[in-house]
């Protein structure tokens, strides 16, 4: 029994000892390196696709990219996306005023109010509702207000259907940001005599500032890229945006991407690519934002 | 400084001043109880509290709405259908040329049927491709990144989930139905078709391999559109594992491979199921990519993993239109009845995330799509 560690002992060249489950050395070595192997290649299949949709979307769009697409409406033989660009820039507007309200204020009675099993209902609410598919989400928007109460296809139609769907996001982003922001600050405010609205206003939501901006920004980028919950609430049209709440269809730019994208001229092709490229700076726009948003505010701590 | 000055206190005669000037009517008094009353209730964070309670209710009241008007619309065809919305193939609104017929009060067009088993079958399906391929790669490349890795490039990685978590699914789409699509039809597939054994058993990965439209195209865009829910949880539960056992693993003897292997993933694993239930959660609803990669194939099983396909929620973004022709508004309800469905089905596997983590204790998971 003992041989193997004897003469593992004995010198160089002699074999190695057997591991407490009698597997001889080199097959741990070979898992590990299979192991790594294969997380390796993990890696890599993530990062391909990803590399693949970027390549796919600038290398189609950029060779024949015209500046005037961003600001040239949409006729029928083509023109630009501007009409489109302005109404994606009015409903995003509209999420940010909606959504902020109703986000920013659950997320501050969740931190600040809600415990036990009362906030344990309201977070799990909240947290469900934006797992709730965005396709669903605009298929009761079409039912309840664009039929139900003849809004028609209309902006304020598709921003409160927006808006349901991104609150979670700002709730959950501010409700951890002010979960950071030390006890000590809310006593201090309390000894200073502060009213608690201004005491929220002026300490406790400034420091938890770079979190809220960051669910913001969340919002954005949903109310950018969604699809699903605008088709059938926002209706579509080449006009330009007419900000009427109700009766008035708006055109957005995943819309140009999702109606273009099969049409037999390459006109239409092209400008879904151009609207697709748009979608993705405007993304990589607000990744980098919210990144130095984080890293000032990081700063910030740090200097305190 | 204005500061100072702006801190309301508590003596302001002022207010009460002013207050006593508006209240004519009545005596001195009353004035002055109701500016006090007025000024107790801002400052008792009444105010604050409401406001910002009733903020916190809309969410929940939102969400019971959605059921409810749902459940209200959809009722009349799931009386209508009955079971057969979950065992028949035939998706058929009727014809529009013959009279509306009336059955259990419900106006409908002659010979409406109504058979959402492909579409469930298809949501399940492309969902569960998207599972098996993406849980893996996402929990291998978060390993290597904490593990093996240097800090700056777990950083980079950060970036990277983050611009695939923000790219619109419309551009997956596009990317799916343009370029990922035609490359499946013409590499992958002939290649694994051909491949597979031939055992009765494995029929549904063997024969036609389509034209990249299909049920495999869609799991594999939905993998990469899960990939960053499951990829970043995972990355932020293997930081977290402590420190103690790890080393203690390691000096007992184990390797790298075996401590990350035996010590950090079991230290993980209830969060990453839990994140893995949620990416379901994500690839049940999703949309726009899948119905422009699916083919939109409607009435029939597909025969093979290749061949179009479509999901609850392709069928009601491609029917809707047809949907509105329908006069008795029949053909809206069912397709009410098929959201119910996709609703309840979501809703049940993110509720059971949340309860697996809570349970596991500790851990938070991300809002929806995990961004």
């Amino acid at each position: 029994m003992a041989s193997p560690a004897a003469t593992s002992l004995s010198g160089a060249g002699a074999r190695e000892p057997l591991d407490l489950y009698g597997r001889p050395p080199w097959r741990r070595r070979a898992a590990d390196r299979a192991g790594w192997a294969a997380c390796l290649l993990a890696l890599a299949l993530m990062g391909a696709p990803l590399v693949s949709v970027l390549w796919g979307v600038v290398g189609r769009a950029l060779p024949g990219w015209r500046w005037d697409v961003l600001w040239q409406p949409a006729t029928s033989q083509g023109g630009g996306l501007g009409s489109e660009i302005l109404g994606t820039l009015v409903i995003v507007a509209g999420v940010v005023v909606v959504a902020g309200t109703v986000g920013i204020g659950s997320g501050i009675f969740l931190s600040e109010y809600a415990s036990g099993m009362a906030g344990s209902v309201l977070r799990a609410g909240s947290e469900v509702l934006a797992g709730i598919p965005s396709i669903v989400l605009g298929y009761v928007g079409y039912l309840a207000l664009v039929i139900g109460l003849h809004w028609q296809f209309s902006l304020g139609a598709a921003l409160l259907t927006l808006s349901v769907l991104t609150a979670p996001y700002i709730a959950k982003s501010t409700e951890a940001a002010l979960r950071q922001v030390p006890t000590s600050y809310r006593e201090g405010a309390d000894a200073l005599g502060m009213a608690p609205l201004h005491a929220m206003r002026r300490i406790t939501l400034k420091a938890a500032l770079p979190g809220v901006v960051t669910g913001l920004l969340i919002a954005v980028a949903i109310a950018i890229g969604e699809t699903a919950p605008l088709l059938y609430t926002a209706g579509f049209t080449d006009n330009l945006p007419s900000l009427r709440w109700a009766h008035n269809p708006v055109g957005y730019l995943t819309y140009a991407v999702w109606t273009f994208y099969n049409q037999p001229s390459n006109v239409f092709q092209d400008l879904s690519f151009d609207a697709a490229l748009v979608l993705v700076v405007m993304v990589l726009v607000l990744i980098a934002v919210s990144r130095a948003v984080v890293a000032r505010a990081g700063r910030h701590a740090e200097r305190n | 400084m204005p500061k100072a000055q702006r801190i309301p206190m508590a003596r302001q005669p002022s207010a009460v001043a002013t207050a006593k000037g508006q209240v004519q009517p009545g005596p001195k008094w009353a004035g002055r109880a109701v500016a006090t009353a007025a000024r107790n209730l801002a400052r008792s964070g009444w105010l604050l509290r409401g406001a910002t309670g009733a903020a916190a209710l809309v969410p929940v009241v939102a969400l019971a709405g959605i059921l409810a008007v749902l459940a209200e619309r959809a009722w009349p065809a799931i009386v209508y259908n009955g079971l057969g919305f979950f065992t028949h193939v035939a998706w058929d609104p009727g014809s529009s040329y013959g009279n509306p017929v009336r059955t259990g009060g419900a106006l409908h067009q002659a010979g409406a049927t109504f058979g959402a088993l492909p579409l469930i079958l298809g949501t399940l399906g492309s969902s569960a491709i998207a599972i098996v391929v993406a849980v893996p790669v996402s929990v291998g490349a978060a390993l290597v990144v904490v593990e093996k890795l240097p800090p700056r490039m777990a950083n980079v990685l950060g970036l990277f989930l983050e611009v695939l978590a923000g790219i619109p699914s419309v551009v997956f789409g596009l990317w799916g139905a343009l370029s990922f699509g035609p490359l499946i039809a013409r590499d992958l597939a002939p290649l694994v078709a051909r491949h597979v054994p031939d055992l009765p058993v494995l029929n549904f990965f063997r024969g036609s391999t389509g034209n990249g439209e299909g049920l495999l195209t869609a799991g594999l865009v939905l993998a990469v559109m899960v990939v960053p829910i499951v990829a970043s949880t995972t990355r932020d539960l293997l930081r977290q594992v402590p420190a103690l056992p790890k080393e203690g693993a390691r000096a007992l003897g184990l390797s790298d491979w075996e401590v990350s292997r035996l010590v950090s993933l079991p230290w993980a694993r209830s969060g990453i199921i839990g994140a893995s239930l949620l990416g379901l959660a994500r690839a049940l609803g999703e949309t726009m990519a899948v119905a422009m990669v699916s083919g939109a194939f409607l009435g029939a099983n597909p025969s093979n993993i290749y061949l179009p396909f479509t999901t609850i929620a392709a069928t009601i973004v491609s029917q809707l239109d047809s949907a509105f022709t329908d006069g008795t508004g029949f053909y809206v309800r069912a397709l009410a009845e098929a959201a119910l469905v996709l609703a309840v089905i979501t809703l049940v596997a993110n509720v059971a995330a949340r309860l697996l983590v809570r349970k596991a204790g500790g851990v938070a998971l991300p809002v929806g799509r995990g961004i």
